[in-house]
């Protein structure tokens, strides 16, 4: 694919130019948007955050600055440290899960199933639902007085407790249903993207050399769906730095702090503590976790590549 | 709008998404093999269908019911009172006419947000694959990390965006907020797709002396269907989904339906009615439901389509 | 934006030969959304379009925290709303600072706000460099234990008349299935909680020291040690309530599940919404008891400045109408509050209501937390004592080293 190199040196040698500004025009033009939203809004917009993370605004942003600060008072936050580790728990199971039940789900849509429509339909629609929605119905599911804790007591066994979302230790471990419900049906799509790539022939060429299936996937299949894999990762992971709808609808963050998670910090402090500089301070820390894990993605698959 | 990372590149195989499973069928439908994988996605399916079932289960059950009974036990009196409850007359302060207004409103700030929000997209994701200049890149990747950024922490600098252009408060300004925020992805998804198409066609336009425009609306559109299919599927769950705009930039004559099941579901009179909120809840969402369950299959085969090469 | 302005100039125009009679839509903002708020919202709509103008109900549900963010966006970004609720006190400080709230010191001149509004601090919360920028519309003290007489017979019990012997009939409810003190699980909930113990159980003095001065040494010394002891009895004695709202928790005491609930006055619009009969069904002792002290907060609404004319007149028609005196009853009657001005007559008052008019009467009152610490130490109160109320195996010290800090650092 050799496309945009080839077509500006073809018109570089057709069209004379007056200015290298004006050559390509049209083009620069209709990117005018993405221009707009790119700089000013989140290239802007992050500068912005930036800024006043060191001034200690309060309910509206103004431009007194106090150094590190605010920064100083997040790390000496319990509930700073324990959003933190809230997000490293989830992250690290919910990168964990969604990956294996989404390749297992993927590798048994892949086995020339019946009514794999169907099959997909169900494992994609919670998709199609808010995290205000989703939230709220595992809420009601996981209550111990109507759920499954409920359930399973009026069945007998009188002394079963699962009741994750009023339990400081396991709370996390609630929501982590809840997003694994939401997620994994287009994780499953991203891998059956993937496993639909796989050349046949790699199959029969195994087959043939008696390779059992599972060796196959591990050895020969999943390291051919390393671009596959590497994009579902991002996703994933972008999803777990701004977990937020889905923590108020299901926990408010509690029992008392136990659920928090940093975007939640972020925004309590910003809007109902009216203390702008100390969310902005911790949505810095945020952005840069973003960064740290997007740029390098980012820069390797758009920008230091050369196509061709 | 998380759903809409959909779109990342680096899939392979379109075509074969497309034409569904290959090969024989397998010759006996009952081997132990199968039982296996049957049995595995049907015990995953029933995973995935519980909450469904619950919510519509519970939706039709009257308050003394759902107080002693189990949540998975089917109603034994059917009743569509919370489903009219939550439709026609549910409170939020002083207004007691449900999720109906908030419907209307959700189709006034969806149907514009969409069509402007993929206009651009298209267009950008077009320039960014076939007419490239120095820079276009840096501004991508800009717009690629934007879309991991949380939305609550740009609201501050989008309200002194909107209020700088004179648009807060306005539908306008709603739009805008939605195309911005919607941007990255699509014209990820755009840009993905615009590059999978075969170039020569793109190169004999250009000797037949077609410009920008022409190529896009002659050559470039009429074979983009999946992928606006794809595009469109997003950007209507994503909007009709979301909460966060549709409150800070409206006034609560043009709330969208999500801010009312917010307040539905948040204001508690008395006892929770859970049967008007599980039925508060599949009204928001039957939009997004309806579109995936009609087109699903087109959805997955455009991710595939869409992200074919990067 | 331009073709509204237009309008509302047109309109402006066409309504000056007709006189002020002219209707205005005003929208008003708040989050007054359970049943007891939302029906005495409905008597100050109802005064208000009276006087020919219109009430363009604004609620947002989901508490200030969901609301505010919302309300200051708006009027921030240039659309502001006719009128909005805040807590008076320090939430809109800054927005009066800038210049964005309307100056309504000659009405409250004009109609003497100073002599009719009792107690006169809340007037002053209202006061930024000598004007007045909101109508304080009720007085709500949190000073306040519920009761269910039900739950109370149904052990055997009697009714208790103090913190302390509520503490000790505890035991009595646990054994038969009951919870005894319902707390729900929203942060502010356990936070004011807190402060009701310090002020009932610790005296006016004690909660003066911490909340006014600041006072770190006090704030770790052994009088706030037996506070938390004491929150340490409720953190027990809570456990099982497992529900989220506020008038959830009501809500088990008025069905007698609960024993008790420790809620500002405003849980009294639930009951009688109930139907239930203060005395009869439920029993409430202000000041737990104990020390019958109240603070009184409370609502304002405050009022964006507007450029809009038509509007602008319809702000101070409303303003007008918040501090009637048969506005005030109606409203304060069904929110479970009393009336900012003294010189009404509240004959429908029930019991608990009269018991919070003699303290208010006997001047036993002071400012509440909302007027005395910012909502940034507030905010750090509530995650501490979320916390402690929580988890069972923070230890009363560890969280009075936490408690003691936080009042170090506040503002």
């Amino acid at each position: 694919m050799t496309l945009p190199i080839s077509i500006s040196a073809a018109q570089g040698a057709q069209v004379k130019r007056p200015s290298r500004y004006l050559r390509n025009l049209n083009s620069k033009i209709a990117s005018i948007p993405m221009v707009l939203t790119a700089v000013v809004v989140f290239l802007g917009g992050t500068i912005w955050t930036i800024l006043y993370s060191f001034t200690n605004s309060r309910l509206l942003p103004r431009l007194s600055f106090v150094g590190i600060d605010q920064y100083e008072r997040l790390w000496s936050t319990a509930r700073w440290m324990v959003s933190i580790q809230n997000l490293a728990t989830y992250g690290i199971l919910s990168l964990i899960f969604s990956l294996t039940i989404g390749f297992l789900l993927a590798a048994l849509m892949d086995q020339k199933i019946r009514f794999e429509n169907t099959f997909r339909t169900i494992f994609l629609y919670p998709f199609a639902l808010s995290f205000i929605v989703t939230g709220l119905v595992w809420q009601w599911i996981l209550n111990p007085e109507f759920g499954v804790q409920a359930v399973v007591r009026s069945m007998g066994w009188t002394s079963f407790a699962f009741d994750p979302l009023y339990d400081s230790d396991i709370v996390i471990y609630g929501i982590l249903i809840a997003a694994l419900w939401q997620g994994t049906g287009l994780v499953m799509c991203l891998m059956l993207a993937g496993l639909r790539g796989i050349d046949e022939d790699i199959w029969k060429a195994s087959r043939v050399d008696g390779i059992p299936m599972w060796r196959t996937y591990i050895f020969i299949v999943i390291p051919m769906m390393r671009p596959v894999f590497v994009t579902t990762l991002v996703i994933i992971a972008s999803g777990i730095v701004r977990i937020y709808d889905l923590v108020v609808a299901q926990t408010s963050g509690g029992p008392g702090i136990a659920s928090d998670v940093p975007a939640k910090y972020v925004y309590d402090y910003m809007f109902f503590a009216q203390n702008l500089g100390q969310g902005f301070a911790a949505s810095t820390m945020m952005l840069l976790t973003v960064a740290i894990i997007v740029v390098p993605w980012a820069y390797l698959e758009f920008g230091g590549r050369k196509r061709g | 709008m998380d759903k809409s990372l959909t779109a990342m590149p680096n899939l392979a195989g379109a075509d074969r998404l497309s034409a569904g499973p290959q090969g024989k069928r397998p010759r006996k439908v009952l081997s132990g093999r199968n039982i296996m994988v049957y049995g595995a996605l049907t015990f995953a399916a029933i995973y995935y269908l519980l909450p469904l079932y619950v919510m519509v289960v519970t939706s039709l059950k009257g308050m003394p019911e759902i107080r002693m009974g189990n949540i998975f036990s089917p109603p034994m009196e059917i009743t569509f009172e919370p489903w009219a409850k939550a439709w026609a007359s549910a409170c939020t302060g002083l207004n007691c006419d449900g999720l109906s207004r908030g419907f209307w409103n959700s189709v006034k700030i969806m149907v514009p947000s969409v069509i402007v929000s993929i206009a651009i997209a298209s267009v950008n994701g077009y320039a960014l694959a076939n007419w490239k200049f120095k820079g276009a890149e840096l501004f991508f990747t800009i717009l690629i990390i934007g879309a991991f950024i949380p939305y609550q922490v740009m609201i501050y600098p989008i309200v002194i965006v909107l209020r700088e252009l004179g648009l807060y408060g306005t539908i306008y300004g709603l739009i805008l907020v939605h195309s911005i925020f919607g941007m990255p992805i699509l014209t990820l998804l755009f840009r993905n797709y615009f590059v999978s198409l075969p170039e020569e066609l793109f190169k004999a336009a250009r000797i037949d002396g077609a410009g920008f425009w022409q190529i896009y609306f002659r050559i470039m559109l009429p074979m983009s269907l999946p992928i606006f299919v794809v595009a469109m599927i997003l950007q209507v769950t994503g909007i009709w989904n979301d909460f966060l705009f549709g409150v800070v930039f409206t006034r609560p004559e043009t709330y969208p339906m999500t801010v009312q099941l917010n307040n539905i579901v948040n204001s508690v009179q008395g006892v929770k009615e859970y049967n008007v909120n599980m039925a508060a809840t599949l009204l928001t969402g039957a939009i997004p439901l309806i579109v995936y369950f009609v087109s699903g299959r087109l959805f997955v085969r455009g991710i595939a389509a869409g992200a074919v090469k990067g | 934006m331009n073709i509204r302005a237009v309008a509302a100039v047109l309109a402006a125009a066409v309504a000056m030969p007709l006189g002020a009679a002219q209707a205005t839509d005003l929208e008003v903002t708040h989050w007054w959304t359970s049943g007891g708020e939302a029906a005495a919202v409905g008597e100050f709509a109802k005064a208000f379009n009276a006087t020919g103008n219109k009430w363009v109900d604004g609620a947002i549900a989901g508490s200030g925290g969901t609301a505010r963010p919302i309300m200051i966006s708006r009027i921030t970004g240039g659309d502001p709303m006719g009128a909005t609720q805040f807590n008076h006190g320090r939430q809109a400080e800054e927005l009066v600072q800038e210049g964005l709230m309307r100056d309504f010191t000659d009405l409250a001149q004009q109609q003497k706000w100073a002599e009719i509004v009792k107690p006169t601090s809340l007037l002053k919360s209202c006061t930024f460099e000598g004007k007045i920028y909101c109508v304080p519309i009720n007085i709500h003290s949190w000073q306040w234990l519920w009761l269910s007489n039900e739950a109370f017979t149904k052990v055997g019990v009697a009714v208790p008349k103090n913190w302390d012997e509520f503490v000790a009939a505890a035991p009595a409810l646990q054994k038969a299935g009951l919870v005894p003190l319902a707390i729900g699980g929203q942060p502010w909930q356990v936070n004011n909680l807190f402060s009701v113990l310090v002020i009932s159980i610790g005296g006016k003095d004690l909660y003066q020291k911490v909340y006014a001065d600041k006072d770190a040494a006090v704030a770790g010394g052994p009088e706030i040690a037996k506070i938390f002891k004491a929150a340490d009895d409720a953190r027990r004695m809570s456990k099982g309530s497992n529900v989220q709202d506020w008038n959830q928790a009501t809500n088990m005491v008025i069905t007698g599940k609960a024993g008790g609930q420790i809620m500002g006055d405003w849980a009294q619009g639930e009951f009688q919404l109930a139907g239930k009969k203060a005395g009869v069904d439920y029993s409430c002792l202000p000041g737990l008891g104990l020390n019958e002290v109240l603070t009184t907060g409370g609502d304002a609404i405050y009022f964006p400045l507007l450029e809009d004319e038509a509007k602008s007149k319809a702000q101070e028609v409303l303003a007008s109408t918040l501090l009637d005196p048969k506005t005030q009853v109606a409203f304060n009657l069904k929110k479970g509050s009393l009336p900012v001005r003294g010189d009404v007559d509240l004959e429908a008052a029930n019991d608990c209501m009269r018991k919070g008019l003699d303290i208010l009467a006997k001047g036993n009152v002071t400012t509440s937390t909302d007027q005395l610490i910012s909502q940034d130490t507030q905010k750090q109160l509530e995650d501490l004592m979320a916390q402690f109320f929580a988890s069972p195996s923070m230890t009363p010290e560890a969280a009075q080293k936490r408690f003691a800090e936080v009042i170090a650092s506040a503002d």
